[in-house]
């Protein structure tokens, strides 16, 4: 519950608990977590765009609720100019308040469900699988994710721990972009 | 109650969870990152989570091994094109689980 207060990320909650339940160290999975969320570092970026006169005071609450979810929401109505930092607040705000709601009930009502349960292990896989499926948006991302994968079981193979997770996501972003540099060419 | 270790893990992730949201909106609000760095950026998420899932569906136990014949891989295939075909995040993750679970039982 505290994680959900304070962190408001939904995937790289999963993953840390999953981490944390096979005994990696702190740094790795503190260092996964700014992996995975780099991706809003380019939401915020793009966000940033329609605010420019914000104040700096509303940008530090409105940041807390940047999400993937308020991301689409507030960028489509911000982009159609029919929207404002207020109502954004309100979108964010909401969807966070919900999100520990569902925390604390979760977090009561799971000692009722035994472990393996209902095929509870496989519910962050197959979340993954459709997280991934959303972001094959052409074919670069294809390869990237084709990359990204085999260099990951290679690396997770020969190194322990998970750090082959940042590893293999860097080295397959860049290959890629260097393709499609050197292809442009 | 709870291990102190797990309190400095969430606050480090609440760290690096708020910077990359605060930094852009507040110094960023008119200028541009460069092309190459917002295509780099682009390409992550796809990476991350193929690189977050590939290794659990195809190695076991520690240290890791290749293990192809473990109803993770194969239970993946059809969980995929459910996803592929619906783009349903709550259905995928249902029908993921309740196949995984008839493969344990099967099993």
């Amino acid at each position: 519950m505290l994680m959900s207060i304070l962190v408001f990320a939904g995937s790289s909650q999963f993953i840390a608990v999953s981490m944390l339940s096979t005994g990696a160290g702190a740094l790795s999975i503190i260092l996964t977590t700014f992996a995975v969320n780099l991706r809003h570092l380019l939401m915020s970026s793009s966000l940033a765009v329609f605010l420019g006169d914000a104040t700096r005071r509303k940008l530090t609450l409105f940041a807390y609720g940047v999400t993937d979810e308020s991301f689409a929401v507030n960028h489509t109505r911000f982009s159609r100019k029919t929207w404002s930092l207020n109502r954004a607040l309100v979108v964010n705000h909401t969807a966070n308040l919900t999100w520990i709601v569902s925390s604390i009930i979760g977090g009561y009502s799971g000692r009722f469900i035994h472990q393996g349960a209902f095929g509870i292990d496989y519910a962050l896989t197959a979340m993954f699988i459709c997280l991934l499926i959303f972001q094959l948006k052409g074919r670069l991302y294809v390869l990237t994710a084709v990359i990204a994968g085999a260099v990951a079981v290679i690396l997770s193979l020969i190194i322990p721990g998970s750090s082959y997770i940042v590893l293999a996501s860097i080295i397959a972003a860049t290959t890629v972009l260097g393709l499609k540099k050197w292809g442009a060419r | 109650m709870i291990h102190p270790e797990v309190i400095w893990v969430i606050l480090g992730m609440a760290l690096v969870t708020y910077l990359p949201r605060w930094v852009p909106l507040v110094f960023l609000s008119r200028r541009n990152l460069p092309r190459w760095l917002v295509e780099w950026l682009d390409l992550i998420p796809a990476a991350i989570l193929s690189a977050l899932l590939l290794p659990e569906l195809v190695t076991n136990g520690t240290p890791r091994h290749i293990a192809l014949w473990q109803p993770e891989l194969w239970v993946a295939i059809p969980t995929f094109v459910f996803a592929l075909k619906t783009k349903s995040l709550g259905g995928t993750v249902v029908i993921g689980m309740a196949l995984f679970w008839l493969a344990h039982s099967v099993t």
